[in-house]
Formats: C-alpha cells, structure tokens, sequence
C-alpha cells in the first residue's frame, strides 16, 4: 500500500439512517424514466415517440451538438410521456417496462479491439455518458484522449452507499473486463482511489490500475479531489472519469453484448423505516423501493418529506414516484424544513448541526441529526471570509474563483483554477455557508460559461 | 407563538407590494425574521444547511461584546464618583452608567437602523444584519460625553459614506464603526481627544477639585508622565479614563474568548495583532530614547483601545484581508502601525484607529499577491507537465 494521501480539511455530516448492509432482491417497478437533466449541457433530440415500443438499449435521445452520444432506454418496454418543464425543456422520458429484450451489442474482448471499436461500441449501447471529463464535469467528448482516467473506490458524502458492499455483490468478472475497457482509453494511466478504511479484496486488487489510498473527512471521496491531489488537470488538459458501478455495466456489455444497467442502491435518511441497500436498474421509479418504508408518511399520513436521487449535498429533489438518476447510488429520504422557527437564530440549538460552534451541539460530538430543508437563514453577500476554505481541500481560493465567476472574469476564472473543479466540491462550500448563497449553481454557470467561451 | 404566527400572517398582505403599508416593507420584514426564521427550503444545490446564518454570526459578537458593555457602565459611574471624590455604592454608579450609556445606544441603534431600513427598501432587498453589530461598536469606542447630535451625524456619515454607497453589507472598504470615530475624531477634535472628555461631566466640572486630572494613560505616557500613569493591573482591570468600552482588557479578553472558540473571529488576525504590536514594542524599547519609549512592550496591550481594536475591530472579516495568509500579514501591521503612531506621533495619542483603517485599504493589496502567487503556482505545474 502506497502512502495514504492525508487530507484535513473538509467535514462529515452526521446524519441519522445510515442503510443497514442488508441486500433486498430487486422488485422490478413497472415505470422507467431516461432523464436528459441528469447530463448538464446535453440538447436531448428525441428518436422516439410515445406509444413506441424499446428494448433494453433503443436510443431515446441523442446530443443535438455531438449525434454520437446517445441515450439509450434501460429496459424494453413502451414510451408512455416525454416531460417537459419550463420553456419546454425535456425533463424525463418516462416508459412503462415490458418483457425483458435487449438490443444486441454483440460480445467482444476489449482487448482485441482498438479504441475507436471500443468507443462505437460505448456510444450505441448509451454506457458513454458514464465517461465525464474535467475540465467542465460534462459528458466526455468521444473524439479526445485523456491523459488519464480515474475511478473514485469510495463515497464519502452523508449517508451515502457503501462501495464495498456495492462491490462485493456484484459479478467481479463484469468489473474486470470493464476496468479493461477503461485502459484502451487512454496512453496515461488509471487510477483507482480507494480510503484507508476500504475493505473490498475485489478493489484492493484490481488489476491494471494505479491504486491511491486517502483519509479524512468528505470530500475525500469525490473525484475531482482525488484528482487534484494525484494528476492536476491544467489548461488543456482532459481527465476522464466513471462512477464505479458504472464500469461494470461496462464490463456487462463487452462480456454479454446487452445493456443493462443494473444497480445496487442505499436507501437511506432519517425518514427511512428500515434503511437498507436494493438492486434495482438506472432510470427505475423509486417507488417500489420506498413503499411502505418512510416514517413520516406512516405516521402523520402526510408526506412533508423530500425525496433525494443522489445523496443531501448534490442529488436531485424527486418525487414520491421519480426515477433514480443516472448517476446515483443513493437514494436519500429527510423531512422537509417548511416550518417557522420562533426565534431561531437566538435559541441554543440544541437539534443543529453546524460547522462554527455557535450552537450547543457542540458539546455534542458523536451526536447524529435528523437534518431538514430548511435554509436557517436569508440569502445574504459574501460577509465571513475564510470558512468556505476550512471544507475544500485543494490549493484553490473559494470566494475568489466565485466572485470571478460572478463578474464573469473568463481570465480570472481560468488562472483560479475552473478548470479542476465541480459543483460536488463545492457542495459542503454552500451547506456551511452563513450568507445562504448558492455556490454550487454559481460554479455550474461558471463551468457552462468556460465550456461556451473555449468551444 | 402559533397565535402570534397567525397574527402576522394576518397583516402580512397590507405590508406587500401593493398594500396600504407598502412604504413600510423592509421594517415589517426586518421585524418578521427576526422572530421567525423564515420557512424557506432549499430549491437547488445542497438539500441541508448549516445551522448558522448572519444573524447567528451577528449576535455572537454581541454575546462576545457584553462583558465590555457590562464593565463600561460600570466604570462610567465609577470614573464620575471618583472624579467628584464622592464615595458611591456598587448599583449607584452602574445606574449613573446605565443612564449615559442609553442615550448614546439608542442613537446609534435608531439612526443607523433607519438608514439600513430605508436602503433595503429601495434597493428591494432585507435588512442586513451588519448594522446590528456596528451600532453597539459605536458607542463603546467614544468618549461619554459625546454631544448625541455628534454621535448621530457621525452614525449616518458611517453607514452612507462608509457602508451603503459601496452596495451594503459585505461590500465596504472601511469598517463603517472606525468611520464614525474617524469622522468624529476629525470633525469634533474637541469632544474627542484632550483631558477632559473621557469621564462623564468633567467638561462641566461641577463639584470636581482642582488638583483633578482626567488625562487617560495614553496621554500621560505620551506628555512622558509614565510615573503617574495607573498600575498595570488597574489598566488591565479597565478602572481608568478612556472610550466607553475600551478600558478593561480582562472583559476584551473573555470577548476574545467567546470569538474564537465559536469560530466567528479570526483567532489568526487577534494573535498577529497582538504579536505586531509586541514586535514594535520591543523594538521601540531596544532603541528608547524618551520614558514612552521605554515603557515594555506588553504594557501597550492594556493602554487605549489597542485590545478593543485587535479583538472587535481588526477581525471584521469585511474589511479585513480575506485570505488565511493576508490575515496573518494584515494583523501583523495592524498591530506594528497603531504602536509606531502611538508612540511616535504627537498629533495622535491613539493609532489604533488609524491603523485599522489604513490596513483596510491595503488588505486587498495583501490578498491580490496572496492569490496572485496561487496563480503562479498553478502556472509553474501547468509548465512542469
């Protein structure tokens, strides 16, 4: 074991309902969605229409500016709705599954087969959007080469699933030929990222990958931090990376020739009855996850809870019966925080978590919170300074790089260092942030902006 | 509580857009957060928020002020008894504090809130909290006896010229509490430096013997008289002459105390105040050719307002530096100019205020090459490669 990477600065979120490591079958819900908001600066074009009938793999939409990327549906079925929201944007390409076809792919050696092979193959079968590239966190452009790929082997965001766990009981020969497929990508290396803490022999032991162990606190776990510490992407420079479970999807498609992009998720929160992991599939409706599961609902036979795709910081608000997006592996349950606090921001605070110690939890150090919606607080400006840099451990100055994105400083943007960053490190940024200010959209309009300047 | 909910809920209609107090918005809104946080949710980004927010942060340096607030009462009544050499009970004096020190709060809090109230209401947004800080700052760093026309004149130079012209809170230069002792110090010399103002009605000087001084040991130190200045320990208890809330360095320290451990004040910028200030000190000391001079270097620590300055004053994250490493530099200035002033500079017998001041107006000097080195690491890797 290479020595651990050391990181001090960031924070853990102590939250109740951690999911138990306890594996329900899966219990196929009789609704899908394909989710073009799961891929920010995608213009989904639309190949199908309601009432048509897919299979595991029919392209839904392609990428109006690169045809190559497509979308593909996760189960056979019907096309039921095309949603839209404001301006008519496409929100979810809802279906109903029916049967179990596949299209097929046709099975292949990763190794045997060029990277433009590999690449097509990516491309029709709709795994290539699991491919993200920094600069930017966007979907990888398929005519690049990365000067390296990378792999983060753990989540260390609140309550979220356990990679281990994920690992342990998913096929290894899918993961192995996926991690074999990731190395006909690029001439650089692959790195794997795993914690000190990882326990999984199948990930310790990956062949062909160059493994980095880290410690502390989140966000160890997310890529872009791990990357900053072991390849820092300058200006031109492209690093790809792919979610874990994404690579044996992979892995599946080389070794089977079909698309299926089964999943183990948590179901976790504080609202979770029995939280606990579930296999299930990309896209599928929660709804048979959740049911008969969340206390609030059970209880008070209302339903002030929100429903979270993806884990407290960066996840996507659901409904009740939305879908799992493409990139998740939690699904997170909390109350909602819509209620009016008599005198709040004076009273001890004995049930508030908070990175100062301006509130008696602090005599509280193992405590874990029931944490809701609630903002705690007005909109306000930049006022307290040296705080956003106690939870982001990379060489970058915070409210600089964010003022500079406010002004819409291109040169400034770029010298602070745009380029390594994503809105999910700057998530803990936003969730201690006394002036409630918006970090993460701040950084995605500053991502979005670079991209359209540099293109 | 829900009674009192459903009664504001009740009136909130007339207080919008539209309604018959529509003139009225910011006030009622400014009222209704303050006794409700709002029900607001988060819509995009992180779905949980800290527990903290401005006026969480607000209203623990004003928990860290009391003890200042609480001991300058206190020593406006014992200064005045003293100097009428009239023997007065424990509550006698704090009540003749009290009754002085009111006027001089509500001044400040009235004129400065107004002018907060009426900016967030033309510029459409809420009430800013930073006011609610700086308005209890002000009357803690002027002489009692302040003519409140003065102290009202200077409020509303503070918050127009040093606060809202700039955009508002977060957005100024200057820190808009030194602005108004600035404006006050330059405009009204007489009412803010001398022997005479620093003890309530010495001015007068009704029933007060001749033979009286109410010179403040910065004075004294600097007219070389460093044999009658009070003990150490008297200064550093706070008993002598001085700005409302500046004498007693023990009620700053337990204000110091409450700053840092809650992380709200920079302990970096208070110990590279404090650490500058040593520094000049000592260096003052090593080539000493005048009894100021001579005086330790430690000693400064309890004179004038140069504890109040580093703890309440320097860390205003504002107007200070904003990066960790300026801090530490922004500090260390800080704490080197004010004793430079102080002790070699007859035309001002106190230099923390302007010290703090002129290191406002270089700390983005000081962040610009911090982040500037940033950007020539960044560079220097990209080149590496």
């Amino acid at each position: 074991m290479s020595k651990p990477i050391k990181l001090r600065k960031g924070l853990n979120i102590r939250m109740k309902g951690k999911a138990e490591k306890v594996l329900i079958p899966e219990e196929r819900p009789g609704k899908f969605a394909v989710k073009p908001v799961d891929f920010p600066g995608v213009f989904p074009k639309m190949c199908v229409k309601p009432g048509e009938e897919v299979k595991a793999g029919t392209t839904v939409f392609y990428d109006k500016k690169n045809d190559k990327i497509k979308y593909t549906a996760p189960v056979s079925g019907i096309i039921l709705d095309i949603i839209r929201g404001e301006r008519r944007r496409i929100l979810e390409v809802v279906m109903e599954a029916r049967g179990d076809d596949y299209v097929s792919f046709g099975k292949d050696d990763p190794e045997k087969l060029d990277a433009t092979a590999i690449k097509n193959k990516l491309l029709e079968s709709g795994l290539w959007p699991a491919l993200r590239q920094r600069p930017y966190h966007v979907v990888a452009n398929p005519d690049d080469t990365p000067k390296s790929i990378f792999i983060s082997g753990f989540d260390s965001a609140p309550l979220a699933a356990d990679y281990d766990f994920i690992i342990d009981h998913m096929p290894e020969e899918h993961y192995l030929t996926g991690i074999k497929t990731l190395r006909r990508l690029t001439e650089g290396n692959v790195y794997l990222s795993l914690s000190t803490e990882s326990t999984s022999n199948v990930l310790k032991k990956t062949p062909g990958v160059e493994i980095n162990y880290f410690s502390g606190p989140h966000p160890a776990g997310n890529v872009g931090i791990q990357i900053h510490h072991i390849d820092p992407v300058n200006k031109g420079d492209i690093v790809w990376y792919v979610n874990l479970q994404d690579i044996i999807s992979i892995g599946r498609l080389f070794n089977e020739g079909k698309y299926a992009p089964d999943k183990i998720v948590a179901l976790a929160g504080s609202e979770v009855e029995k939280p606990r992991y579930y296999r299930t599939r990309t896209g599928a409706s929660i709804s048979t996850i959740i049911k008969g599961n969340i206390l609030t609902v059970r209880r008070a036979s209302s339903n002030n809870v929100r429903y979270i795709s993806g884990n407290v910081l960066t996840g996507q608000k659901i409904e009740p019966d939305g879908y799992l997006g493409y990139y998740d592996s939690t699904i997170t349950v909390i109350p909602e925080g819509n209620y009016y606090e008599f005198f709040g921001w004076i009273t001890p605070g004995l049930n508030k978590f908070s990175l100062s110690r301006t509130f008696l939890t602090w005599l509280m150090p193992g405590k874990k919170y029931r944490l809701d919606t609630n903002m705690h607080g007005g909109e306000r400006a930049f006022v307290v300074t040296g705080e956003y840099e106690k939870v982001l451990p990379m060489d970058i100055y915070p409210m600089q790089l964010l003022k500079s994105i406010l002004v819409e400083d291109i040169d400034k943007m770029e010298q602070l260092g745009i380029y390594e960053v994503a809105e999910e490190d700057f998530a803990l940024c936003e969730f201690i942030c006394p002036s409630k200010i918006e970090i993460q959209s701040i950084i995605r309009k500053g991502l979005d902006l670079m991209a359209k300047e540099m293109s | 509580m829900k009674a009192l909910r459903k009664q504001i809920d009740k009136i909130k209609p007339h207080f919008e857009k539209g309604g018959k107090f529509a003139i009225f918005r910011s006030l009622f809104d400014a009222i209704e957060v303050l006794i409700f946080v709002p029900d607001r949710v988060t819509s995009r980004g992180s779905h949980i928020r800290d527990g903290i927010d401005m006026k969480r942060v607000m209203i623990t340096v004003w928990i860290a002020l009391i003890p200042a607030v609480l001991f300058g009462i206190y020593n406006i009544g014992l200064q005045y008894y003293q100097s009428i050499n009239v023997d007065a009970g424990f509550w006698q004096m704090v009540w003749f504090g009290f009754l002085k020190f009111l006027p001089l709060l509500l001044v400040s809090y009235i004129v400065g809130l107004g002018i907060e109230i009426i900016f967030a209401q033309i510029r459409g947004h809420e009430v800013n909290e930073g006011y609610f800080v700086t308005g209890l700052l002000i009357p803690l760093i002027v002489p009692v006896d302040v003519p409140l026309w003065q102290l009202a004149l200077a409020v509303v130079f503070a918050v127009i010229i040093g606060k809202e012209v700039f955009g508002g809170t977060g957005m100024n230069i200057l820190n808009p509490a030194l602005v108004a002792r600035a404006f006050l110090f330059f405009s009204y010399p007489k009412w803010m430096s001398g022997d005479l103002v620093w003890i309530a009605n010495l001015v007068k000087g009704e029933g007060v013997p001749d033979t009286f001084s109410g010179a403040t040991p910065l004075a004294q130190a600097a007219l070389y008289e460093v044999d009658s200045m009070p003990s150490v320990m008297q200064m550093f208890i706070g008993t002598i002459p001085g700005s409302v809330g500046e004498t007693s360095t023990i009620a700053i320290l337990l204000g110091a105390a409450i700053l840092i451990y809650t992380g709200v004040g920079s302990w970096k910028i208070i110990v590279s105040v404090f650490a500058g200030g040593l520094g000049m000190g000592l260096l003052l000391n090593a080539f000493a050719v005048n009894p100021y001079m001579e005086i330790p270097a430690y000693q400064h620590f309890v004179m004038g307002g140069f504890a109040f300055g580093a703890v309440f004053m320097a860390t205003d994250p504002v107007s200070g530096s904003q990066t960790e490493t300026g801090k530490w530099i922004y500090g260390l200035l800080i704490g080197i100019l004010a004793i430079l002033i102080r002790v070699l500079n007859p035309a001002f017998p106190e230099g923390m205020m302007l010290a703090i001041l002129f290191m406002n107006v270089f700390a983005p000097l000081i962040d610009y090459y911090i982040v500037q080195a940033n950007i020539r690491r960044r560079l220097k890797r990209a080149k590496s490669n």
